[in-house]
């Protein structure tokens, strides 16, 4: 029997619940959880692979339904190409992060923290995130939700020893339930209307435009709340430095992107025709996002926080592509709108690829360098040449240079954002522009940011002892990095085969494809038309190609005729002032300090200088030491406005709270008079 | 795009190439003479800049005890890049199949490659000169490239293209008028040239004073072979941005067809606009000091500013 979409989807499902329940006996038998847990969940991803490749291969949607549930009402599930698509987003990650756990989690067997809790709580949540892009109706889909973020949860507070995570933890769960309560609400704004909570039926009522704003309006909030819209990314940051780097690599680069899922779901699928001054606002929240991500990523020095804040970058990028979509349905013109759905749908792709690979590559300093903080870092590269290499292609491609992923999809939203003079409104007009300029920006201030990430981490000298003495990652987490940046290229260098797999989706979705986007055949990717815009990754390759094999052969016919030794090594320029310490390089806040100095508005830039003075002679210091911390302005200017307002609110609440019996009973009295009085 | 598969188009686009690659120390060294000669000194002979080639790639490579791979290998990734770049610009014909290959926004993208591993370059070594130079250029980068890219947007809603060939085309096609967008565009432009290719008043190529320099400090370490790319790279690039203004701005003269005279015509032409733009650069240089560093993102804001302008203007005034 060959296999079919339902039995790969079932066997991903099963796979990953069974990897979760091998590990209740991990606190025992560590070996479990190293070999048998992550081997489960390899095998989970490669059934959500198959499951993706058959389904967007094939023509029918699969159909099914779990015996669980309502009594009236089991779980809907549904495996269209939308959810193929992230089903297969998530099982690409999934498989590299099974390749990475099992030398990952090694450093874990002799700490405080219950590698059982590590297990099963990984199993959980990749089982929840499968059901969520699967689920079919309302219920189904907001106990995945709850499974997914639940288990997540407790992922984030692993390392529960330390304060700060579970403060950060705490903030996570707290977010993710306002969240969810949002969606809720937002779900059940189209369940009152269709009468029902199945997707179908959602889908096929007609809404009034003020409860189908509404219901955008809670969806946005809600599912911006889970994928890091600013003002409501605070979590990302806290978060993401706390969790395990596999699971960080799991939780940016594919929670978010379930929730990216569900945005598009809701508004794509269900809302029906969309309002113009959606896509204008999903427009300026996606272009506030990415400016606002990449400016405070600049001023990180700890990599997770600042990988976690270049997730919210491409949450932005995301989102732009989507409101561009989103304005050119509203106005009718499907063939540009569909060409924004897919480049946010190719950057959810890459930025899934690109952002594990980082975390899984910071995960390997963390566990052999020791080091989480960039200005300890350095010259990584001669310890730990594998994964800097990787980490390199993982830099290039979120960098969004060519021939690399990402830049293939910001390639596409620029040139629909270019499509913006088809358009009859004078003022979206001026607007999609000014959006594609700031995601220009925030594309060249991205790969500032790297080029300070590469160069503090990787290049220079080591900066402390445990850096310079760092080893190598194992064969498994270099194997699971080199999965990810081989599709990055991959995905970078064939854009068209994927263009065409997406256009499928988007058909399926929306009842419309780009046909001209690859109606040139593969060497070609040519999104309107190919007197409009062209581009041939695999031409450019070849090019690159051709050089570096002239190059080489010139080379080796010459330094076979002149049989030189090794190049020689000298001491690099120091000014004549003797030997260069490893202090006297660039700092990671030394290479930002320009940027710091030019933005100044966008933070509140908390320095520290410490000065200690010899005691014996008061002029010379005996250390010098200079501390930078930027404060997320969304803390200033959001939560703790929301806070006070919630802890007053709170309290004048609480005055009717008198204590007198007397006044409860009232209370009681009158409610029941109220609700006497709606009932009839 | 099959009509592509000429062989002729390709050879003739690979020769352009070449010569684009082969005038760019030309140019470089004609406005340093004309800078000389308003400068009251003596200028070097044309040949100097080849000369040096020569002298440098003989040269034995030298490296820095703490350099890694990608030191090595910097220069030819940054050289390639720029070469690539060099070879989707309409040099002396329009209608070049590599700019079908690769648009106006890919050319902005394989330069950036290119400035990306020239600032890990400046980083490798470790020393505080690269950082400090490859810190510099990067933030530059990053306010001058949005410039330069909404420029190229401009030209793509101008001319419903974002290829170089197609917008050169509808730019040579137009009557001869005065349109706001290309004029702010122009201007755009050039000042992001000027910060790219590291001239005076952001950066000077003349000297290696540590508190001023930027490119200089990134190849600082730089020997023999090595360094001779990384400064063909660069003679390259204000070649490049030269070009880039004269042909998408002043496209006049430049050829349509592959017919020798029309080539010819093209090329004097070219070598024309070409030197007038050198002798303005050489001109402004010598008129104009070295700006202090924290006001080179003033300049870079004027600049943005411009090509925004430019860009809403066009859609304001002349879409539709």
């Amino acid at each position: 029997m060959p296999p079919t979409p339902a039995l790969c989807l079932y066997l991903a499902i099963g796979f990953a619940l069974a990897s979760s329940v091998v590990s209740f006996a991990a606190d025992r038998f560590p070996v479990l959880l190293r070999v048998g847990s992550f081997a489960l969940l390899g095998a989970s991803s490669i059934a959500a692979l198959a499951a993706c490749i058959l389904t967007l291969t094939g023509n029918l949607p699969f159909t099914g339904e779990l015996p669980l549930g309502l009594p009236w009402l089991h779980w809907q599930l549904r495996l269209d190409a939308l959810a193929a698509f992230f089903l297969g987003i998530i099982g690409m990650v999934t498989l590299a992060v099974s390749f990475f756990g099992p030398g990952y989690v090694r450093s874990y067997t002799h700490g405080h923290s219950s590698l059982g809790i590590l297990g099963v709580m990984t199993g959980l949540f990749i089982a929840g995130m499968q059901l969520v892009v699967v689920a079919a109706d309302a219920f189904a889909f907001m106990v995945a939700w709850e499974l997914m973020s639940v288990a997540s949860y407790f992922l984030v507070a692993f390392e529960h020893e330390e304060a700060a995570n579970r403060r950060a933890a705490f903030l996570y769960l707290l977010m993710a339930q306002i969240g969810a309560m949002l969606i809720l609400l937002s779900f059940g704004v189209l369940a009152g209307f269709a009468g029902d909570f199945t997707f179908a039926a959602m889908g096929n009522t007609n809404l009034t435009p003020i409860w189908a704003a509404t219901a955008f309006g809670l969806g946005l909030l809600g599912f911006g709340m889970k994928a890091g819209i600013v003002p409501l990314h605070a979590w990302l940051p806290e978060a993401h430095p706390a969790a395990p780097s596999h699971i960080s690599a799991l939780m940016s680069g594919v929670m978010l992107k379930v929730a990216v899922y569900g945005f598009i779901r809701l508004v794509f699928d269900l809302l029906g025709h969309p309002h113009w001054s959606w896509g204008v606002i999903v427009l300026a929240v996606g272009s506030v996002t990415s400016v606002y991500g990449v400016l405070y990523a600049l001023v990180q020095h700890d990599l997770k926080r600042l990988l976690a804040y270049h997730s919210v970058e491409n949450i932005g990028i995301i989102y732009i592509g989507l409101g561009l979509a989103l304005i050119f349905f509203s106005a009718g013109q499907t063939t540009f709108g569909v060409l924004g759905l897919i480049a946010a749908l190719y950057h959810t792709l890459n930025h899934a690829l690109f952002k594990s690979l980082l975390f899984l590559g910071a995960g390997a300093i963390v566990q052999h360098g020791h080091e989480r903080d960039l200005e300890h870092m350095g010259g990584l590269i001669h310890r730990m040449p594998w994964t800097a290499f990787f980490f390199l292609i993982g830099c290039l491609s979120i960098s969004a240079l060519p021939p690399f992923n990402g830049f293939v999809s910001e390639w596409l939203t620029f040139q629909t954002a270019l499509q913006a003079t088809t358009l009859e409104s004078g003022v979206l007009r001026a607007v999609i522009p000014i959006s594609a300029a700031v995601l220009a920006l925030s594309g060249a201030l991205a790969a500032t940011c790297f080029v300070k990430v590469y160069g503090v981490a990787f290049l220079g000298q080591a900066r402390t002892r445990r850096v310079r003495h760092a080893r190598e990652a194992s064969a498994g987490m270099v194997l699971a990095q080199g999965l990810l940046a081989t599709l990055c290229l991959l995905f970078g260098v064939f854009p068209t085969n994927t263009v065409g797999f997406l256009s499928k989706i988007t058909l399926d979705l929306t009842g419309y494809g780009v046909s001209a986007a690859t109606s040139q055949g593969w060497l070609w990717l040519t999104p309107i038309a190919p007197e409009v815009a062209s581009y041939s990754a695999p031409l450019i390759l070849l090019g690159v190609l051709t050089a570096l094999g002239a190059w080489a052969c010139v080379y080796f016919f010459t330094r076979r005729r002149r049989r030189t030794q090794p190049v020689p090594r000298r001491d690099p320029w120091d000014c004549g002032f003797g030997p260069l310490s490893s202090r006297m390089q660039y700092s990671a806040s030394a290479f930002a300090m320009p940027i710091r100095h030019i933005f100044r508005p966008a933070w509140r830039i908390h320095e520290e200088k410490i000065r200690e003075m010899d005691p014996q002679l008061a002029t010379r210091p005996v250390q010098l030491r200079y501390l930078i911390h930027a404060d997320d302005l969304s803390w200033q200017f959001f939560y703790v406005p929301v806070e006070r307002f919630v802890q007053s609110a709170a309290r004048q609440v609480g005055r009717i709270q008198t204590g007198h019996l007397r006044h409860y009973l009232a209370y009681s009295f009158f409610t029941l008079i109220v609700l006497l009085w709606l009932i009839t | 795009m099959v009509n592509h598969l000429n062989l002729i188009a390709w050879l003739a686009a690979l020769l352009q190439t070449a010569l684009f690659v082969a005038m760019a120390p030309l140019f470089t060294i004609w406005v340093k003479r004309i800078k000389c000669t308003l400068q009251n000194r003596l200028p070097p002979p044309w040949s100097q800049p080849y000369r040096d080639f020569r002298r440098l790639f003989a040269k034995e490579v030298l490296l820095a005890r703490t350099a890694s791979p990608v030191f090595r290998i910097a220069p030819y990734i940054v050289c390639g890049t720029t070469i690539m770049a060099a070879s989707i610009i309409p040099f002396v014909w329009v209608n070049i199949p590599f700019a079908v290959m690769a648009d106006a926004i890919v050319l902005v993208g394989t330069l950036a490659l290119g400035r990306f591993f020239l600032a890990l370059a400046g980083m490798d070594v470790g020393t505080s000169f690269g950082g400090m130079g490859s810190s510099r250029e990067m933030t530059f980068a990053a306010l001058a490239e949005p410039a330069m890219l909404i420029v190229v947007f401009a030209l793509a809603m101008l001319s419903s293209s974002t290829n170089l060939s197609t917008i050169i085309g509808f730019v040579l096609d137009q009557p001869l008028a005065l349109r706001p967008s290309l004029l702010f565009g122009l201007l755009a432009l050039i000042l992001v040239g000027i910060v790219e290719t590291g001239r005076i008043p952001v950066d000077n190529p003349a000297t290696h004073l540590e508190l001023t320099m930027i490119h200089e400090a990134m190849i600082l370490e730089y020997t023999g072979r090595h360094l001779a790319l990384m400064e063909l790279a660069a003679q390259l690039k204000l070649t490049i941005y030269a070009v880039l203004t004269a042909n998408l701005f002043l496209p006049w003269g430049i050829s349509r067809s592959l017919d020798a005279a029309a080539l010819g015509v093209s090329f004097v032409a070219l070598t024309a606009k070409l030197a007038v733009l050198g002798a303005l650069l050489a001109v402004g240089e010598t008129l104009v000091a070295k700006m202090r560093l924290f006001r080179v993102p003033t300049f870079l804001a004027v600049a943005f500013t411009l090509a925004l302008i430019g860009m809403l203007s066009f859609i304001m005034l002349e879409g539709r």
